[in-house]
């Protein structure tokens, strides 16, 4: 584990607002997704497997379906944008904007183009990128990163709001939600009005008909993808889905999963540029296809399931590390269950070796993902990854010979039972103790007794009873 | 007659070796010839689940040597049988022979209070417990073996035993194996979200099926000094 990663999870554990406020807000998502699914969706369990099924069709077949997307993508007057990595799409947009004289984007929530750090790039530029969902603008005021893949500003309070309206607005402190919706609400019409591009990201993309799907319920993805002269979706590859038909079984249950809704406010079907007779929508229409890691990804038989995810958070509010850690704890934009298998296989396992190791296995994610990737195997996986892939620093050795000794001792009964029996002997004769006079260099007892008290070895085994009980 | 053959688990054999012997009582009692293979140690579900594989399989190898001629194999812990019987097929998936005796063993294998219900068909073994319980959800066993109700009717049987439902009773105690080591901190955070719920209960005692944990309950209980002490469902159903 990295010195930084440590310190996130300490700062995090150790700031009692922002653990009640994780709290609270994830639990809240836990209920509604509850209230949603009981009683509501004899069908769930079954959508789930088909769900899965198609995700798993889709990206074993993705050649396939990406080049179907193409061809009707192309058929209503889109364009289709190839790009490797952040920088060909950084690239693309910059040229764009050149070519037309753009100067101001309007974004819809993404965490694609988070995660190709898309405000940042073109802001370098000089070219202006205004999120316009409410979270992801107060977070660009605050200059942090999303919290929560769906919530991206779950760990702010209002008050947290109003002091950051106050000092990057200019206006008087107002703790009133509504107040500062409404304001952010009039600071954003105007963007929206004077923007030269909306960009959006998709939540699917249906290979047969060639449209995009968003969904959102605060209507500002409509915003940019209709009012601007220009549209540019970017989507990760793994975003398509191949008929539109298997809509049907995806919307019932993003919503659900992720916030508890049979259906967000607002779903989006676009299909192109606007064309002649229609009276709204943009003049030109860009869907932007990113790798960036997702074919390596690809690559690996066991571990792709990782690209069938939905993106609905709700791995991140049952994961009781997450609840504990926060968003910001983690390493890279995607935070949670789903980050700590998608951030290694994304990154290389160097970028945090410590991270497919950050969960108890409790396997509460992989319960309630709604496209069933078993996220605690992936993780396993991961872990084997990193052990043979780490640098052998001091304490990589110790464990490796730790285990290296467990392997010979539990295959060696006398010696297991010798052991056994020397531990008992020089044991403490109380059963919990505070310390462990000797031990306590050990990292594992160390760390351990940090937080608990520690069982000492029995008297007698239970092999010694055994023996006994038979007389 | 069944014929048992018991895996106390290395943590049962070492650090509450009572456990096993009241899993020995009830099965016993419940009609089973109960015998303990002398050369068993673990299931190497530690190495496991840190990314040391070939370490593990090491372990599950011999272990596939001990219970090679067993009927039945009946573990104190919902984790370690699952190991044998989902994990082991997963390790030796190269390995054809090995990958064989796995799969020979996975119909053999049962967690306690799952083979009380669904092999003997019991759910009163005669016990009695006077005290309010309340009963904690072991991840693997609930989620893995979808254990649920099983030692829930078992404890409802009990006579004297009033039996609590927890909040958030399928919740992570936060014990995760090295984890608990690793991430101190978070591990001990878990433990204690599920403490307060447990005070929540008025139960004087938890119950689970893992002994790990319950060693992660009593640890974190005894360091803040609370008064509720821990015991698996194996005392409860040996207690007279």
């Amino acid at each position: 584990m990295s010195v930084v990663f440590d310190e996130k999870i300490q700062q995090t554990l150790g700031n009692a607002n922002l653990q009640l406020a994780i709290y609270t807000s994830t639990g809240r998502l836990m209920d509604h997704r509850k209230k949603s699914l009981t009683g509501q969706l004899p069908e769930y369990q079954d959508l789930r497997t088909h769900a899965n099924a198609i995700k798993q069709h889709t990206i074993e077949n993705l050649d396939y379906y990406l080049e179907q997307l193409e061809v009707n993508v192309e058929a209503h007057g889109g364009k289709v944008v190839w790009c490797r990595n952040a920088q060909d799409v950084a690239d693309f947009v910059l040229q764009l904007a050149k070519d037309r004289g753009s100067r101001l984007i309007v974004k819809s929530k993404s965490m694609t183009t988070e995660e190709i750090d898309f405000n940042e790039r073109l802001e370098h530029h000089h070219l202006e990128s205004v999120e316009t969902d409410l979270g992801e603008y107060i977070l660009q005021l605050k200059h942090e990163r999303p919290y929560h893949i769906v919530a991206p500003a779950l760990h702010l309070t209002r008050y947290d709001v109003a002091n950051l309206f106050e000092k990057e607005l200019g206006v008087p402190n107002d703790t009133v939600i509504e107040n500062q919706t409404m304001l952010a609400r009039r600071v954003l019409r105007d963007k929206f009005l004077q923007a030269d591009i909306g960009v959006s990201g998709a939540n699917f993309l249906v290979a047969d008909s060639g449209a995009v799907v968003l969904v959102e319920n605060e209507g500002n993805a409509r915003l940019t993808t209709s009012a601007p002269k220009i549209h540019i979706a970017v989507a990760g590859i793994e975003k398509l889905i191949p008929r539109a038909q298997d809509l049907a079984t995806f919307l019932k249950l993003l919503g659900r999963s992720a916030t508890g809704q049979p259906l967000t406010v607002y779903t989006s079907f676009l299909s192109g540029p606007r064309r002649g007779e229609e009276v709204d929508g943009p003049d030109e229409f860009y869907l932007v296809l990113l790798d960036n890691g997702r074919t390596k990804v690809l690559a690996d038989e066991e571990k792709r399931q990782a690209l069938y995810c939905i993106r609905c958070g709700a791995c991140l509010n049952h994961c009781p590390v997450y609840r504990k850690i926060g968003g910001h704890s983690f390493p890279w934009v995607y935070s949670g269950p789903i980050g700590a298998i998608i951030t290694p296989q994304f990154m290389g396992t160097r970028h945090e070796p410590g991270l497919p190791f950050a969960s108890s296995l409790c396997g509460a994610c992989a319960e309630v993902c709604p496209v069933k990737i078993d996220i605690p195997q992936v993780l396993l996986d991961l872990r084997e990854d990193v052990v043979k892939a780490r640098t052998e620093d001091a304490s990589n050795q110790l464990e490796k010979f730790a285990f290296k000794m467990f392997a010979y001792a539990m295959t060696r009964p006398k010696l297991y039972r010798f052991a056994g029996k020397m531990a008992a002997k020089f044991a403490p004769r109380e059963p919990w103790v505070r310390h462990a006079p000797g031990l306590e260099l050990l990292p594992p007892v160390k760390g351990w007794l940090s937080q608990r008290d520690l069982p000492t070895p029995a008297a007698k085994s239970f092999r010694d009873l055994w023996k006994e009980r038979k007389g | 007659m069944p014929r048992v053959s018991l895996f106390v688990t290395c943590v049962i054999d070492q650090l509450f070796p009572k456990v096993g012997i009241a899993m020995a009582d009830v099965l016993e009692r419940a009609g089973c010839a109960v015998d303990f293979p002398e050369d068993q140690t673990c299931c190497g579900q530690p190495a496991f689940n840190s990314g040391y594989r070939d370490e593990a399989r090491t372990v599950a190898r011999h272990f596939l040597k001990v219970f090679h001629g067993s009927e039945y194999i009946v573990v104190p812990s919902g984790s370690c049988t699952s190991m044998v019987s989902h994990h082991f097929a997963d390790i030796f998936a190269d390995y054809p022979s090995e990958l064989a005796a796995a799969h020979a063993l996975e119909p053999k294998v049962y967690e306690f209070s799952s083979f009380l219900t669904q092999v003997l068909k019991v759910d009163d073994v005669g016990a009695r417990f006077d005290g309010i319980v309340t009963y904690h959800d072991s991840c693997h066993a609930l989620r893995e073996l979808k254990i649920k109700d099983g030692p829930r009717q078992l404890l409802s049987k009990v006579k004297g035993l009033e039996l609590r439902e927890m909040d958030i009773a399928q919740e992570c105690c936060g014990f995760g194996g090295t984890f608990s080591v690793k991430f101190p901190e978070v591990s001990g955070g878990m433990a204690r979200t599920k403490i307060e719920s447990i005070q929540k209960t008025g139960a004087s005692t938890v119950v689970s099926i893992d002994s790990s944990c319950l060693m992660q309950l009593r640890g974190a209980l005894s360091r803040a000094g609370l008064p509720i002490t821990t015991l698996h469902l194996a005392e409860v159903l040996a207690s007279r």
